[in-house]
């Protein structure tokens, strides 16, 4: 139909070769940050015996979440430590983490700045859509290169599809605090950053830990595609398990990530219901 | 009076061009027509107006009246097109950013809002507190503070609830302990009242009232209810379509509303709600003195064909209230003698209302009074006027009839 054909894959491919020739100090610099971020949080987690994890972990979900899921995890983690899956928990655990505090560090201030300027809002929005609309698989191959094979092009394919829930809801949030609330703060004479502080952040709270949340459910999403790129952890075992045809095993590092997934479900939807006491 | 908040020729317009809706609002267009002339909402047109300290100036007019765009003028939570808006005789209008929101800590106390807007992460306490914690006012100082308001507004024993635990009532004393915490003197409040339910109203409109009595601030208020405006405003601002219609007190709009849309308005209201004693009393043309002779006496009342008359001493308290006939009867009784003493069982007493009593409570109290004249007196207990019960009535009838010969 057409007698030439536009080189969207020439543009990409060469927009990603400078940028590794031209930049590649930087990508391993970043790289070496979050390697060593993850892999503290590994070692760290790794270095306690699994029961006292067991129990911290239970502690902080009794906290946030009540008795009743703080029993459950006390459950899961056993179960996780009994079929051998202890060491896969913790590694894919640090990934999750790290990703997400990367998220967090990065989104919400995207999605505070998104909240309060409207152009920068519409730019941003076809880009957040393009972002989670693209096949996870595809962001593998610009991770591979940037950051090789291994554990972080893993936390950086899984911090790039984790990132648009929590900006679009930290903007929601901060949008929907009610004019009122932000007309009284002016009234009293309230800086910007006062407003940000003891107004729209805490009014928005609920929302933007809905964001965390659910970035944190996107993120363990990608675990098991993450493996691909020899990210490791119970992604590694899930892929083993279908690469083999061995179903059972397959399934235990399946249900793993599930327990995982509910466990952090339950601390992070509780962090947005709890009443915090007035700002000190 | 001394002038708190001086507004000269204030104008607010919507959108993207008002240089060419103020000019067309010059050349006599409606709101309507710059709307669709020139796609420009015209929110406040020409407003003047000067709010005295510790009044309770009310802003009153129905939605899309601008009254709530004014009143945020005033603090510049809305940028005023083109006016003048002097407070302390600075103009507002005149400050930067930074300059503003100094001069909002120090001037405003704050605003009120009708859906409260109190923050729902932070206790009636933090709530509360709120203002001064803004001014970097240290923690203890400002809960001190906050504890002395929250005491005053009735909201003790509630400091640690959170709002959503709190009825509407008390969810908006919380908005106004807020405001009064802050050590400022003008009060900005925006249909406070109007989302609580009737009785609870009443009642806050009550605690206002008690509250200024007090604390004395300088308050805007914008309601949508003129029975409130009557009820809490000094002085009253009557708005339509952005424009300000009449500035009275409320005696002054009911009896000379300005035009059909305040007198439409002021219609259905209470007359004798609104009118006090002192609006239709009669000036005391005539007294007896304690010392005047029974004959003296009779003669004054004759002279000013009264039925009776009141006894008033120098210091024009009242003593009580002597009727004719009675005094006739009495001197006749005693004609024989040279000089006829005065008898103090003559005296009889009656009742006495303030001047600012509404007419409706000098009504009730008519209607069980035994004799002649109700005594009108000022704030220092001297006698001013009188009340008779054809007063009232011409009062009452007077008003309702001049409506009723407009139509």
């Amino acid at each position: 139909m057409f007698p030439f054909r536009i080189p969207i894959r020439d543009w990409i491919s060469s927009a990603v070769d400078f940028l590794v020739s031209e930049f590649g100090a930087v990508f391993d610099g970043f790289s070496a940050f979050v390697y060593f971020l993850v892999d503290n949080l590994k070692d760290g987690m790794l270095a306690l015996h699994p029961v006292i994890l067991i129990v911290l972990i239970a502690a902080l979900t009794w906290y946030m979440a009540g008795w009743k899921n703080s029993i459950f995890a006390v459950i899961g983690l056993l179960l996780t430590e009994n079929i051998g899956l202890w060491q896969a928990f913790v590694e894919t655990l640090s990934l999750v983490l790290t990703a997400e505090i990367l998220v967090m560090v990065v989104g919400l201030p995207i999605g505070i700045y998104a909240a309060k300027n409207d152009r920068f809002n519409s730019v941003i929005r076809p880009i957040l859509d393009f972002m989670q609309t693209m096949p996870a698989f595809v962001y593998l191959i610009p991770a591979v290169m940037f950051f090789g094979l291994g554990l972080v092009p893993g936390v950086v394919a899984t911090f790039v599809f984790a990132l648009p829930p929590l900006i679009r809801l930290t903007n929601l949030g901060i949008r929907q605090v009610p004019k009122e609330l932000i007309e009284a703060a002016d009234a009293f004479g309230a800086t910007d950053m006062q407003k940000l502080m003891k107004v729209q952040i805490p009014v928005a709270k609920v929302t933007i830990m809905a964001g965390v949340n659910q970035s944190i459910m996107l993120g363990l999403s990608m675990v098991v595609i993450a493996a691909m790129i020899g990210a490791g952890g119970l992604g590694e075992d899930v892929l083993r398990g279908i690469q083999r045809l061995q179903v059972g095993q397959g399934f235990e590092a399946g249900l793993v990530v599930v327990i995982l997934a509910i466990i952090l479900d339950r601390i992070t939807a509780g962090f947005g219901q709890r009443k915090s006491p007035a700002e000190k | 009076m001394e002038e708190k908040i001086v507004v000269k020729n204030l104008f607010k317009i919507f959108g993207k061009h008002p240089e060419k809706a103020i000019k067309a609002l010059k050349d006599g267009k409606s709101k309507e027509e710059i709307l669709a002339d020139y796609k420009q909402v015209v929110g406040v047109q020409d407003a003047s107006f000067t709010v005295h300290k510790k009044e309770i100036f009310v802003l009153m007019g129905l939605s899309g009246s601008g009254k709530s765009t004014l009143q945020r003028l005033i603090n510049r939570l809305h940028e005023p097109t083109s006016g003048e808006i002097i407070i302390d005789g600075q103009d507002i209008t005149k400050l930067s950013q930074k300059e503003l929101r100094e001069f909002r800590r120090k001037h405003f106390c704050g605003m009120v809002f009708q859906n409260f807007a109190i923050l729902p992460h932070r206790t009636v306490l933090g709530n509360v507190e709120f203002g001064l914690e803004l001014q970097g006012v240290d923690k203890e100082k400002r809960q001190k503070k906050a504890m002395e308001v929250i005491e005053q507004v009735g909201l003790k024993g509630n400091e640690e609830s959170y709002p959503d635990q709190l009825s509407g009532g008390m969810q908006q004393r919380v908005g106004l302990a807020r405001g009064l915490t802050v050590d400022a003197d003008i009060m900005i409040m925006d249909e406070a009242f109007s989302a609580l339910d009737p009785l609870i109203r009443t009642q806050m409109q009550d605690e206002l009232l008690e509250l200024q009595d007090k604390l004395q601030k300088t308050i805007l208020f914008v309601t949508h209810d003129l029975d409130e405006a009557f009820r809490l405003g000094d002085r009253i601002a009557i708005m339509k379509d952005g424009r300000i219609i009449q500035i009275g007190t409320a005696e002054e709009i009911v009896s000379k509303p300005a035009n059909d849309y305040v007198r439409a308005f002021v219609e259905n209201m209470d007359r004798a709600a609104v009118l006090t004693a002192g609006s239709v009393m009669q000036p005391v043309k005539e007294n007896a003195f304690p010392g005047d002779g029974p004959r003296t006496i009779l003669r004054k009342i004759r002279k000013n064909g009264l039925t009776g008359i009141l006894m008033i001493d120098t210091k024009r308290q009242l003593k009580g209230y002597i009727r004719a006939a009675e005094l006739a009867e009495y001197i006749n009784k005693n004609k024989d003698k040279e000089k006829i003493p005065f008898d103090d069982s003559l005296i009889k007493e009656i009742t006495s209302v303030k001047k600012d009593t509404p007419l409706n409570e000098v009504f009730n109290i008519y209607t069980d009074h035994e004799y002649g004249p109700i005594a009108v007196e000022d704030e220092k207990n001297r006698v001013v006027g009188v009340i008779v019960k054809g007063t009232i009535i011409a009062a009452l009838s007077e008003s309702s009839e001049g409506v009723n010969n407009e139509q």
